[in-house]
């Protein structure tokens, strides 16, 4: 579809880290030629007010993701295992620290 | 053994309900998720007309950055323009997820089969202009923009925040303009308020049409895409503005303009709705202009995108010399 284009630069899907400590997250896409270009582009779209300290930039056709039509046999492993949740186990009220 | 189920076959009405269910939990909807194709399609016609209005938002204030009457007004008029291209990357960044291409958008822009927001089709023609901008048409984007966060397609949605986030300092950086000139002489105060008068009616317009001639508002609103209609949202903008042209010291040009005590809101006077048809149909002041502006840029700027993919998948040759005179530890001649 869109890499088909002709002449068109590949998308890229960008991530910031806000600050340091916190994830990078995905703030949205851009087209570059290249990964250095994608990099600046992603510097100059998406952190004009100082958003991030770090960004990662990848291409858009090398994230393999999972398809929304298994979710449910996805996550199904771990729909039934409440015990791994630590309400599951009842603890008298006066054991302390606990 | 495959881990993962092949998943079943579902029919279309089982497809279309588990969609209904998300858009009535006001759940978002993502890219990958099955949609129907008439919400595809709306999505990318509102989300390319907006991606197009930032873009082509650019032309009328950009026109004043060589003329700007100090250097703080220009790095700030810089910086607004530069958002507004910003606006325009992110909302065609979302749109893809819809599967179109940015190139088709443009294509589809300059070829005029897509639309962006009359409000552009006006000319720009005092710096006072520039403030009015700000204050009223970014004033009235707010309105409609804020809320859109909430729209039921997530990166729609994300790309809202962004923009309302980035907004605001256009709004108070245009009020500010036009306080500073009602500081200013009386020619300075006639100039704020012929900007005033020139912009008050397009910017009403900018909320679309009455909602009784807006045949989509409906299925957009069932389907979450927009939450409220254009005429509330054109009250709300109206009830908003009336103090702020109070403080400011400018009178909103609309004789109707009058506070209801038993609505609790302002009663106004209606565009005129021919002239709005007008514009959009391409007979406005600028059209012709902006969509020639921008397709010369697209065309000028070809050689550019061609060498940058010619030169990421370049065989290294030129880089290879490029980098050897660059490492060069010699010292270099002026």
């Amino acid at each position: 579809m869109t890499s088909e284009i002709r002449g068109e630069w590949p998308l890229y899907e960008v991530f910031v880290r806000g600050k340091r400590g916190l994830n990078h997250v995905h703030v949205g896409s851009l087209h570059a030629p290249d990964d250095q270009l994608a990099l600046r582009h992603a510097r100059d779209v998406y952190t004009r007010r100082n958003e991030g300290v770090s960004i990662w930039v990848v291409r858009s056709s090398a994230i393999t993701a999972s398809s929304p039509d298994e979710k449910d046999p996805l996550f199904a492993p771990s729909g039934d295992k409440v015990y791994r949740h630590p309400t599951f186990y009842d603890i008298p009220a006066d054991v302390p620290h606990m | 053994m495959p881990v993962v189920a092949e998943p079943e076959q579902e029919s279309e009405a089982q497809l279309e309900a588990r969609f209904e269910a998300v858009i009535n939990r006001k759940d978002r909807v993502e890219p990958r998720d099955w949609m129907p194709d008439a919400y595809r399609r709306t999505l990318v016609r509102q989300v390319a007309q907006h991606a197009h209005s930032e873009i082509i938002g650019m032309q009328p204030e950009g026109a004043w950055i060589g003329r700007a009457p100090s250097l703080r007004r220009k790095a700030i008029l810089l910086a607004k323009v530069q958002d507004e291209a910003g606006h325009g990357l992110y909302l065609y960044s979302a749109a893809e997820t819809l599967g179109v291409s940015r190139q088709e958008l443009t294509e589809m822009l300059i070829s005029g089969r897509q639309k962006y927001s009359s409000i552009f089709n006006y000319p720009t023609l005092s710096y006072a202009d520039v403030g009015t901008i700000g204050w009223l048409v970014d004033g009235a984007a707010i309105c409609n923009q804020v809320p859109l966060c909430r729209t039921s397609f997530g990166p729609y949605g994300r790309a809202m925040i962004r923009i309302c986030k980035e907004e605001s300092f256009h709004q108070r950086q245009g009020y500010e303009l036009l306080m500073t000139m009602m500081r200013g002489t009386d020619e300075q105060r006639a100039m704020v308020q012929e900007s005033v008068d020139r912009f008050w009616w397009p910017s009403l317009m900018m909320f679309g049409p009455p909602d009784d001639e807006s045949p989509n508002t409906a299925r957009s609103m069932a389907w979450g895409v927009k939450t409220h209609t254009n005429d509330e949202l054109r009250q709300r903008f109206v009830d908003m503005t009336v103090p702020q042209a109070k403080a400011l010291g400018v009178t909103l040009p609309d004789p109707e303009l009058v506070w209801n005590e038993e609505r609790g809101a302002h009663d106004f006077g209606q565009p005129d709705w021919d002239e709005f048809w007008d514009v959009v149909k391409g007979n406005g002041p600028c059209n012709a202009q902006r969509v020639a502006h921008r397709k010369k840029a697209w065309d000028d700027g070809a050689w550019v995108r061609e060498a940058a993919l010619a030169f990421a998948a370049g065989d290294g040759s030129d880089t290879s010399s490029d980098t050897s005179s660059d490492t060069s530890d010699g010292p270099r001649t002026a």
